[in-house]
């Protein structure tokens, strides 16, 4: 991470599908079919019961954010240029949290409980979900 | 009488030793390993030969597939049982845990536990900076730009939605801190700040200023971990580890079931069971303080405070020396300073000397119970100790 490449996700067999997903403008989940549960991120495994009745579903890109900050200082020369840059935990609709960055808007502005929807990036050959704000310029929402 | 004679089988911390903390120059991991051990060797009033297990953690400056070997072979040690832990913060308390399980198992009589690594002048605070930050999960959080710093400030901004925290809170924590480094002469920052200047100084990841972030050092620490009967020979055996506990929720942020209760409380709670103590009992704690939310959130995960009631009580001097908790009486990792695992053992080492009564200016009067507590990971994997003068 000293390098001046941001970092791509070393994808695994297992996280392929939700890579690809990305890649075809989809946000993909697992839903595990034998304690009706979602997971993210993707496991080979349901990390709850222990099983592999694991179906790929396709989230429907909204959620809401529970946590955030914005990085002032970046944790490599790669990232330099987008200081300031919001990161933040969004739980999405259907129950999962995700890290991610909040793009496209002040990220001062962004705060707890604001609606976002997920948006593709391309980053080298990878295509990385980010989220922006669903109503940039209206009250806010508490989640 | 059930708890005293519990108390005469429990294991002992003999020894205890560390370096000066900050930019030491011409220091190597291995050299400030062997400064520490040589000082909590003497203080146990054991040589070399007399260690029959070694418990070390890592190196990011020069990483070992096998620290505690190269460590064993390097101070001249060939220990019955050797082990390395990798813990992040919550290695220093988890090597002791390891090292009185070694003891009360009567598998060892001296276990000698030293974690050391010269950061600041190995690595470069960048270097230090860009490493931590891969604590995170590779595909689902690294790509983002995070840093450690900013992972905790995520649970910072979660905490002060839900209970109220401000930064004026942290900013005290920060200030606290200073104010014990102040008194203790190994310390690497050591002149006064006030919360005027914490709120002053340059944000890292909002809310966090750099201010209310840990030191990156060069340092080490030690102690010899002793079976009672062969404690005889340590110029003061009367410090006793007499609770252990941990708690693991999650590695990765983005995993945490809570971003308001973490496994800290788990932690607290096995240790404080096993010693037969409340958190009211507790004369001194030694908290893991990476960043000034960590040791606001752990102070009420694990009981010493109720919720939202940390920031108010240290503002009005509740963790000073003369507070109702004197809490990080060396100046902690925000101040005495921050050099991975032996950053952690630090906590462990002022504890012992609190207990000793050898603390000096910042000599908690009377000092008979503490408590010390491990954070690794983001608030990720806890161990708690609860150590007596017996």
């Amino acid at each position: 991470m000293s390098g001046t490449e941001k970092p791509l996700p070393p994808m695994t067999a297992e996280t392929r599908p939700f890579w690809d997903g990305c890649r075809a403008g989809e946000l993909r989940y697992q839903y595990c079919r034998a304690c009706d549960r979602v997971q993210f991120y993707p496991r080979s495994i349901c990390a709850r019961c222990g099983r592999s009745a694991l179906e790929w579903r396709r989230s429907n890109g909204t959620g809401t954010v529970y946590a955030f900050t914005v990085v002032y200082r970046p944790p490599s020369a790669a990232f330099a240029a987008d200081v300031p840059y919001a990161i933040a935990l969004v739980d999405l609709d259907e129950g999962f949290r995700m890290m991610t960055n909040v793009i496209d808007c002040d990220p001062e502005a962004v705060a707890i409980g604001d609606r976002v929807r997920v948006v593709f990036e391309r980053r080298a050959d990878t295509v990385l979900p980010h989220f922006t704000p669903v109503h940039p310029h209206t009250p806010k929402e508490r989640g | 009488m059930r708890r005293v004679r519990t108390l005469s089988r429990r294991a002992r911390i003999t020894g205890a030793g560390d370096t000066a903390f900050g930019e030491l120059a011409g220091s190597s991991p291995l050299s400030l390993h062997a400064e520490a051990t040589c000082a909590a060797l003497a203080d146990a009033g054991i040589d070399n030969a007399k260690v029959d297990g070694i418990v070390c953690a890592y190196s990011l400056v020069e990483p070992h597939l096998m620290l505690s070997s190269v460590v064993a072979e390097y101070l001249g040690i060939r220990p019955g049982y050797s082990a390395a832990i990798q813990l992040g913060g919550a290695t220093g308390c988890a090597m002791v845990m390891h090292a009185a399980l070694l003891i009360e198992s009567g598998r060892c009589r001296h276990v000698l536990v030293v974690a050391g690594d010269n950061r600041l002048s190995g690595m470069s605070r960048d270097g230090a900076v860009a490493a931590l930050a891969r604590v995170g999960h590779a595909q689902f959080e690294v790509p983002y730009g995070p840093t450690v710093p900013a992972y905790y400030a995520l649970v910072a901004s979660r905490y002060m939605h839900e209970y109220g925290v401000t930064p004026d809170h942290l900013a005290h924590v920060a200030v606290t801190m200073r104010r014990h480094a102040a008194l203790h002469p190994g310390a690497q920052l050591r002149k006064p700040i006030t919360v005027e200047e914490v709120q002053a100084s340059r944000l890292i990841a909002k809310p966090l200023r750099l201010l209310d972030c840990c030191l990156v050092s060069d340092g080490a620490a030690a102690v010899v971990v002793s079976a009672p009967e062969a404690a005889s020979g340590a110029a003061d055996p009367r410090v006793a580890v007499i609770g252990m506990g941990q708690g693991h929720t999650h590695e990765h942020i983005s995993q945490a079931p809570s971003l308001t209760e973490f496994g800290c409380g788990d932690a607290a709670r096995r240790a404080f069971g096993e010693a037969g103590v409340a958190a009211s009992d507790i004369d001194v704690a030694e908290i893991y303080d990476s960043f000034t939310i960590t040791l606001l959130v752990e102070l009420e995960s694990m009981g010493f405070f109720a919720k939202g009631e940390a920031g108010p009580g240290i503002a009005a001097g509740a963790i000073g020396l003369d507070g109702r908790l004197p809490t990080n009486t060396h100046g902690g990792l925000l101040s005495f300073g921050h050099s991975g695992a032996a950053g952690g053992l630090t906590h462990v080492v002022e504890a012992v000397r609190q207990l000793r009564g050898r603390a000096d200016a910042r000599q908690v009067p009377d000092a008979k119970l503490a408590f010390v507590h491990g954070d690794g990971g983001v608030l990720s994997a806890h161990c708690s100790l609860v150590l007596a003068r017996t």
